[in-house]
């Protein structure tokens, strides 16, 4: 027995380590086994650098930052790079008890956050630099509809679950020569917690006016909807179910038609180049942070080919740190995200609209300010 | 042969009888009948639903419905007429609880036959069973779905995620779980202590398994700092669900040696430990072997600690005190409830259901090694 | 360390007729009995602290928002109104998981023990305990995209013809509500009824069961007097203990319901359960929304912890467990 006992548990380790041995951690190809070398020869890979950026936070970024992480070891190949997508909140968390240097956030610090965060950045706190634009779609399911315009009070009657019918004539009236059947409308919303779900319902509370009596808040408000966990849920359930409607991150959608929706008397189809319109439309929020580019999304804008629900997803770093080391790390990996092949990976394998031209610039002097040493 | 006068056993009071475990049984004759006549009603209850649903086109579970209840009656028509009331009641009653049973079994077909035929085109592919996701992202998966490139990344980093866990998990629950039997059984003479101990056990028993999860977090917490997510925690969570199960597979084990054993072993002189250590584990060995591999195969399949406690890494970690580690239960999940790419869910929906494949042969194949076990090295005792 | 007792007879020496009293006491203190009796005896100790543990340190990462501004608690009315409705959905699923799985398991009990032969009966104790194996996420999945669906025009049939009943008032069209995921965890939980009352089933008096035949009672009117009543306490005590492992499965409802706010009607989405809200919301908690899940799960850990001692307590009145000799 006293063989047996730690035999069951030993076996299972040994099993394990043996199974250690023979895997295959690097399926893609992306990581060249333990030497990488520089694929990627660019201005940013020089000069050369090492060590490790441990980053944190939002779970949307997760699959760009997978890409990035992969694109910039072709950059840096020294440099060991780890993303823990835990999620916005804690990556913020991360930021203010200097857990990670710099982290992945949909939303931007509010004010007493800025505050604390001073304790580990400094007084010049924190910067954002947004770096993941992601449009987020209404997909709805009506056989036969191919082409579905919607207003933003009628989107936000619809999610609120006051038009029931996709016939109602406040449907019909916008939507000229579509053939709308009396099918029910099924609203599915996220059952999560969501940034997704935060800037469709901001989107709505910004745009809906008297339609749209609810708050902002990352959960949904409207009770007696369809709900289904995370975007795949979501998505799932829209496909299988005739009449639903959603709005999902717009990489998601794959094959359900989209709605079009209204801006200043238009209506405007999502495009990765009519996400990045709306952001570069908005105006940054006065953090006290020169160069911060925390942005208000103008969500009311009506300026011609923009699609103004996006969420908008921020990296957040110090103005200045301790260690000349880290603030080069950051600074160069930030450069790669903005970069034009860092955002192209991203759109490549998240579908998030690359940042724009201007915003690039923007961003490239907001990294410049951050101060090491 | 009715019931004419009721016997209660050795009670000897007359009439009016006491109300004993007879009462109930009404006094009408009963008449034999044959099983015949019930297979006869079941073939045209079968023939009726089968008709039903093919030709009839009705749904297959409504037309089963609707041939168990025209068994059922016609049962207890025929058996009324032939045998008397009593009769029928008992053949209706044995159609039920008949139909329990098959009700029971069809959920458990229908898991087996959608996880074996989902899993199976992917849990046995070499890539699967080598490959881990780090660096797979959505288009990889598009391309598979679009272009048909084979498809990239797989779960052998939950594979060795789930032994290393596991592994873990039975180092720590099994010294302190066959300690705390052998105290019960050995050491306590049934004292205060050991009743308190016993109940907590029980107790522990009953401690949902997320639970279990959120203390190893919280522990984890106030340890290491809020947040920190490693395997060992996940260890440590699924210890909690473990030692309970331990502790009471055990302590039967070990209150089934003989005394005489024990008896002998200490008329020879023997030391009490050398005793327990010498005689009464190597006795219950077999017991004792084929308890844990149950108690492993009950925490192996654990999802929601190891969400809690450990997280969810894409690469391969062997570190079980350093970052999340993934495990094939919370791989299942993840891949079912949030795939790669969302738009093109298919290869993500593979391997989930592989992963899951694995996990149930893994749970059978313990289960069956658990009784492999206790029957090829039990103890010539005569339980 | 004090399990040895006063009286210390000389041991080894004099092999004495073994006395009434347990013969294993009464050894003299050898470092080796102190070490071994030491270890185990602090095991014992050791689950003691692991179950203060996971009280206290629940409690402590629970704190937060137990004091916290009710305004900032999600649902913005303080942590009771927030975890009610939890609660209320928790049981719900619960006891409708009860109420289906327990005539059935009877069934299959009595099957296994007083229908199939004995050889069968065995086997399938096998399969039934297989079914208690199989991990929940399987489960879930299972009933995602298996049951779901096709409990879709059971549910409208119902709305259609007994919408009237608050419990069936609308049909969910993806079949992903309260009303599937407690028929899974009614699946979920049938093993464990079953292992219970088979046990206790067969340890009917024999007497009983063969004076009911002698007296010519059919074999159903046999179960109905002689093993019913004796094994009721029994049933009833592993229907309380599959109301506890009901209230903390997670898995199974956090993948199949499509969680909402509390309704009455079973058949459509809403409602949630507590460990699917703290599953679902978890891995990207932080802050006062961590401690807020945490908090919920000490709740789901006290009323577990007096379900299953109203349990153990029945099933222990009935059986007490047979020592060696």
């Amino acid at each position: 027995m006293k063989v047996l006992r730690p035999g069951a548990a030993g076996m299972l380790l040994v099993a394990a380590l043996a199974l250690a041995a023979c895997g295959d951690d690097n399926p893609t190809g992306a990581f060249e086994g333990d030497d990488y070398e520089v694929t990627d020869a660019g201005p940013l890979a020089d000069p050369q650098l090492s060590g490790t950026l441990s980053a944190s936070g939002s779970s949307a970024q997760e699959s760009a930052q997978t890409a990035w992480i992969a694109g910039y070891r072709g950059v840096q190949p020294d440099v060991r790079l780890i993303y823990d997508a835990i999620g916005s909140g804690g990556g913020r968390e991360n930021l203010i008890s200097g857990a990670s240097p710099v982290v992945g956030s949909d939303a931007y610090l509010d004010e007493e956050e800025r505050e604390r965060v001073t304790d580990v950045c400094g007084d010049g706190g924190a910067l954002h630099v947004p770096v993941y634009i992601a449009p987020i779609a209404i997909p709805y399911n009506l056989p036969g509809v191919e082409q579905l315009n919607l207003s933003p009070e009628v989107l936000a009657r619809v999610f609120s679950r006051e038009i029931e019918t996709w016939d109602d004539p406040a449907i019909a009236e916008i939507n000229p020569g579509a053939d709308l059947p009396s099918t029910e409308i099924t609203v599915v919303n996220r059952s999560d917690d969501s940034g997704t779900t935060e800037n469709f319902l901001e989107y709505l509370h910004v745009v809906g006016g008297d339609a749209w009596p609810y708050e902002p808040d990352a959960a949904w408000p409207v009770a007696g909807g369809e709900s289904a966990a995370q975007t795949t849920g979501v998505m799932q359930v829209t496909g299988s179910t005739v009449g639903a409607i959603t709005y999902t991150d717009a990489s998601a959608v794959g094959t359900l038609p989209t709605a079009a929706v209204g801006v200043g008397g238009d209506f405007v189809d999502y495009t990765p180049e009519a996400a990045a319109a709306v952001v570069d439309a908005s105006t940054p929020v006065d953090t006290g942070v020169e160069g911060d580019l925390a942005l208000e999304l103008a969500r009311d804008t009506t300026e011609e080919g923009t699609y103004p629900i996006v969420l908008v997803s921020y990296l957040i770093a110090c103005s200045a740190y301790d260690d000349a080391q880290t603030a080069d790390l950051v600074t160069n990996y930030l450069r790669y995200v903005i970069s034009e092949q860092g955002q192209q990976a991203a759109a490549d394998a998240a579908g998030s609209a690359p940042i724009s031209q201007t915003l690039r610039e923007a961003a490239t002097t907001t990294i410049d300010s951050i101060q090491g040493g | 042969m009715a019931i004419q006068t009721q016997h209660t056993g050795s009670d000897v009071t007359p009439p009016p009888r006491k109300r004993g475990p007879m009462e109930g049984i009404e006094l009408s004759t009963v008449r034999p009948a044959g099983d015949r006549i019930g297979y006869a009603v079941l073939l045209g209850a079968l023939a009726l639903a089968a008709t039903l649903w093919l030709a009839g086109g009705l749904n297959v579970v409504l037309a089963a419905v609707v041939g168990f209840l025209v068994y059922l009656a016609g049962v207890y028509t025929a058996y009324r007429v032939v045998g008397g009331r009593r009769v029928a009641t008992d053949h209706v009653m044995r159609g039920l609880v008949y139909g329990a049973f098959i009700l029971a079994v069809l959920p458990l077909v229908s898991l087996l036959w959608t996880v074996v035929g989902q899993g199976i085109p992917r849990a046995f592919h070499p890539d699967f069973l080598l490959q881990t996701m780090n660096g797979v992202t959505g288009v990889q998966d598009e391309a598979t779905m679009q272009e048909g490139a084979p498809m990239v990344g797989g779960a052998y980093h939950a594979v060795v995620g789930t032994l290393v866990i596991t592994g873990i998990a039975t180092v720590l629950s099994v010294p302190i779980g066959l300690f705390t039997a052998i105290y019960l059984v050995e050491y306590s003479n049934k004292n205060a202590l050991s009743h308190v101990i016993r109940f907590l056990v029980d107790v522990m028993t009953g401690i949902p398994s997320i639970v279990a999860g959120l203390f190893a977090f919280a522990l984890w917490a106030m340890v290491f700092g809020i947040g920190t997510k490693d395997a060992l925690a996940g260890a440590v969570a699924l210890s909690v669900l473990m030692i309970p199960t331990v502790v009471r597979s055990s302590e039967e084990m070990l209150r089934i040696v003989p005394n005489d054993l024990r008896e002998a072993s200490l008329a020879l002189g023997v030391p009490k430990w050398r005793t327990v250590a010498k005689v009464v584990l190597p006795t219950a060995a077999s017991g004792l072997a084929s308890g844990v591999t149950l108690a492993i195969a009950r925490v192996i399949g654990e999802t929601a600690p190891l969400l809690v406690a450990v997280g969810y890494a894409r690469g391969l970690n062997l570190n079980p005190v350093e970052g999340p580690m993934n495990s094939l239960a919370v791989y299942a999940y993840y891949m079912f409830t949030r795939p790669l790419n969302p738009g093109f869910r298919d290869p993500s929906l593979e391997r989930a259901w592989a992963a899951a494949l694995l996990l149930v042969l893994l749970v059978v194949a313990l289960n069956l090694t658990a009784r492999l076990i206790a029957k090829l090295f039990a103890p010539k005792t005569g339980r | 360390m004090s399990t040895t007792p006063p009286s210390a007879r000389t041991p080894a020496a004099v092999p004495a007729p073994a006395p009434d009293r347990s013969p294993r006491r009464g050894q003299v203190r050898r470092p080796g009995d102190l070490v071994f009796s030491g270890a185990s005896l602090a095991s014992g100790l050791l689950i003691m602290a692991i179950l203060a543990g996971v009280a206290t340190f629940l409690l402590v990462q629970s704190l937060p928002v137990l004091t916290a501004d009710p305004g900032e608690v999600t649902g913005e009315a303080g942590f009771a109104a927030y975890v009610l409705p939890l609660i209320v959905g928790t049981v719900l699923a619960s006891v409708l998981a009860m109420a289906m799985a327990t005539p059935v398991a009877v069934g299959i009990a009595l099957f296994v023990s007083h229908y199939a032969p004995r050889r069968l009966g065995a086997s399938i104790g096998f399969v039934i305990d297989l079914l208690a194996a199989v991990p929940s996420v399987v489960f879930g999945m299972w009933g995602w995209q298996v049951l779901a669906p096709r409990l879709v025009p059971a549910f409208a049939w119902l709305e259609a013809n007994l919408g009237w009943v608050p419990l069936f008032a609308e049909g969910s069209n993806t079949g992903r509500t309260i009303a599937t995921a407690s028929l899974v965890l009614a699946v979920m939980i049938l093993p464990i009824i079953t292992a219970v009352s088979r046990e206790v089933f067969l340890q009917t008096p024999r007497l009983h069961e063969e004076a009911a035949l002698a007296l010519g009672a059919t074999k159903w009117e046999m179960i109905r007097t002689a093993v019913l009543p004796f094994g009721k306490p029994g049933v009833i005590g592993g229907t309380m203990l599959g109301l506890g492992r009901a209230l903390g499965e997670t898995m199974a409802v956090a993948i199949i319901l499509s969680t909402g706010g509390f309704t009455w009607n079973i058949i459509g989405p809403g409602n949630s359960t507590i460990p699917a809200e703290i599953a679902l919301n978890f891995p990207e908690a932080a802050g006062l929304r961590l401690s807020e899940l945490i908090a919920a799960g000490l709740v789901l850990f006290v009323i577990t912890l007096v379900v299953n001692l109203v349990a153990r307590y029945i099933v222990e009145k009935r059986s007490e467990f047979s020592g060696a000799n």
